[in-house]
């Protein structure tokens, strides 16, 4: 059934049981353990969890650069568009990098060069894959500004003479300066204000069609990710708890986590006195709850929980979910 | 709620002002607001717009530089002016209000356990002569936040930030504050543990009745917690209602861009998104005249040569606008 389904979805990515360690002096980090994800052609998936979920490892892990020492990928496989990304050289994930696949980063005033124009910096991703002159590179450099809304006039100047927002338009003209077809945007607009977010969303969004680029979309809002993806994956952990287009998400989360983290969101059309919480902390990477990590904090967490890891299985059509006590919950209702 | 002319605090024509090298910038300018006994109020805007400075000004943590900021005295019949008084006189007052600062990792020494954090105020302020009280004390305070006896001697670098931020409330809390000015405490959390403080809060104000300045960029929050909003831009404040009739009825441009903007985790939700042109201008020698003007679809030849006054438009909505009630509705 799943094998059918991956076969049918034309897949750009796909990540099977990818774990990913960090070996410390204090002990092993675990931050990606046994990942399971898919992304086809043209689809947008947004990747959601808390701080410590392994959302950025696992972007990390996809372009090669996790950091090692301490980082190891210690198992798994990454295709992309057939191929494992994890057998490639280092020359060969070069290529991959700015290329293919392209990463716009959380804070846009670490990731752009201080001393540099930033026409500058855009040409260099341009020469760097494409095979054109200096001139042209810059030509080329300052259309991309204009396309991501900022002045050609603008383009000998240094980041610090933009904004927050525009200069995430920068980077994002950086990473679509060579038109990727995967774009990882590591929560492009944590450090935005709200309306100058909404401005670069909306950029985003236009130019995710004009490219016909998928997107990996990180981040811990789930306001953005019903703004702009078509699926889902809610992280705990290390793992991918559920899985599901965005409208089945958000209409009928089944996922014990996924449920309290909604909950837990202020609602602006309810007045509501109490937040629902879920009890207690996200578990330390070091040293995991055997079974299902999330069962310590988990409100229907039954003796099984604690011993078994729980594997993904697909209750509705499309519709993965890592919980069996879910799984046997809607079993039951549907077997009524 | 007490009596409308005898509002807690009366904070009147506050200006706070910082020379730069570029000139004079203005990052409160003129402001005046009320604040009722026992309210919360939840002071939003976005980066820059001079929440946090007011948010100091308002417990003399800066000096202003104009204006007065009126405390109301424990008799409840006359006033303080917390911008006037003597240093001696403001050290006696610090009792009665307090700060919770946004970052729980910069704001807590880290050379010092959480028994000590929370001891400081109480040993600066002489409170206790017997270690015995002061001990039970900060017991006390530690089970009032949710903080497990077990961790009186960890340091602040072992604890994750919703403990951080529960120390800084438990440090907050010490001196039996009667107004507390929450500064941003929650941006720093993740959503969960970000439930967690908000409830916390909203359980400490039902059962000590504090008085809430609650200033966040985050407008569900904002909504979630507050009795009335200000909303400011630009050093001012552009609309100040109750939280029910700022989400169903916003009057001013710059609010109604700002409610729009928000991403709300629904789907279907017919939602006409207005998307502001450019960035927040200058605070550097405003201009005399309407500071949204240059992002404002709505704007005309006054808004360019005059500011707008804070104008009740009905009774407790109050709105800084030219055309404020035939604009945008």
């Amino acid at each position: 059934m799943e094998q059918a389904n991956r076969n049918e979805r034309d897949l750009l990515l796909d990540i099977r049981d990818l774990t990913i360690q960090y070996r410390t002096d204090n002990g092993v980090v675990h931050a990606v353990g046994g990942l399971n994800l898919q992304l086809g052609r043209g689809e947008s998936l947004g990747l959601v969890g808390e701080t410590g979920a392994g959302k950025t490892t696992t972007a990390l892990g996809i372009m090669g650069l996790i950091p090692s020492p301490p980082g190891v990928v210690t198992s798994g496989q990454i295709f992309f568009e057939g191929e494992d990304l994890l057998t490639k050289s280092e020359t060969e994930m070069r290529d991959v990098r700015g290329g293919k696949i392209a990463m716009i980063f959380q804070d846009p005033m670490t990731s752009l060069n201080p001393v540099m124009t930033v026409d500058r910096q855009i040409a260099e991703m341009i020469r760097l894959h494409r095979n054109v002159s200096d001139a042209e590179s810059l030509t080329l450099a300052g259309d991309m500004l204009e396309l991501v809304g900022i002045r050609r006039e603008r383009m000998h100047d240094y980041p610090h003479q933009f904004s927050g927002g525009m200069k995430q338009r920068v980077v994002i003209a950086i990473a679509l300066a060579c038109d990727p077809g995967l774009l990882i945007a590591d929560e492009p607009t944590t450090a935005l204000d709200v309306t100058i977010q909404a401005q670069v969303l909306e950029l985003m969004k236009r130019l995710k069609i004009q490219f016909n680029a998928s997107m990996i979309l990180i981040t811990h809002d789930l306001g953005i990710v019903a703004d702009i993806c078509d699926k889902v994956a809610i992280m705990y952990a290390g793992r991918v708890v559920e899985y599901a287009d965005k409208r089945a998400l958000y209409t009928h989360p089944l996922h014990p986590y996924t449920i309290g983290l909604f909950n837990s969101v202020p609602d602006l059309d309810e007045d509501r006195e109490e937040l629902a919480v879920i009890p207690g902390l996200m578990p330390d990477p070091m040293d995991l709850p055997t079974g299902c990590t999330f069962h310590p904090r988990c409100e229907m967490a039954v003796e099984d929980c604690a011993k078994l890891r729980p594997e993904m299985a697909e209750l509705e059509p499309g519709h993965f979910v890592a919980c069996p006590v879910r799984a046997r919950m809607l079993g039951a209702a549907q077997g009524r | 709620m007490t009596d409308n002319n005898k509002p807690y605090i009366r904070v009147e024509n506050l200006k706070k002002y910082f020379h730069t090298k570029h000139g004079m910038l203005h990052a409160v300018d003129d402001v005046s607001f009320h604040i009722e006994k026992g309210e919360t109020l939840g002071l939003v805007g976005e980066s820059g717009c001079g929440k946090s400075t007011l948010g100091r000004c308002l417990i003399r943590l800066l000096e202003s530089t104009a204006g007065s900021v009126f405390l109301q005295n424990e008799s409840g019949d006359s006033y303080t002016d917390l911008t006037k008084v003597s240093a001696s006189v403001m050290k006696d007052l610090r009792r009665r209000v307090q700060i919770v600062f946004q970052d729980p990792y910069s704001c807590l020494n880290p050379r010092l356990s959480v028994w000590e954090l929370i001891a400081e105020p109480l040993i600066v302020n002489r409170v206790f002569s017997n270690t015995q009280d002061m001990r039970r004390r900060i017991l006390e305070l530690m089970s009032t936040v949710g903080l497990a006896e077990r961790l009186e001697n960890s340091y602040p670098h072992e604890l994750d930030g919703g403990r951080r931020q529960r120390i800084g409330i438990a440090r907050s809390l010490a001196l039996n504050p009667e107004f507390i000015v929450l500064d941003e405490p929650v941006s720093a959390l993740d959503v969960c543990i970000q439930a967690q403080i908000l409830n916390l809060l909203n359980e400490l104000q039902r059962e000590f009745h504090y008085t809430y300045v609650f200033i966040s960029h985050n407008l569900s929050v904002v909504k979630h917690v507050s009795d009335r909003i200000a909303v400011m831009y630009l050093g001012q404040i552009v609309e100040l209602s109750g939280y029910k009739e700022l989400f169903i009825k916003p009057l001013h441009p710059y609010t109604q861009a700002l409610l729009s903007a928000i991403p709300v985790a629904k789907l279907d939700v017919q939602k006409e998104r207005i998307i502001l042109e450019g960035d927040v201008p200058s605070p550097i020698e405003p201009p005399d005249a309407c500071r949204f003007m240059g992002r404002c679809q709505y704007c005309q030849d006054i808004c360019r040569s005059r500011t707008p006054e804070l104008k009740e438009i009905e009774p407790g909505h109050y709105v800084a606008c030219h055309f404020a009630g035939e604009v945008g509705l």
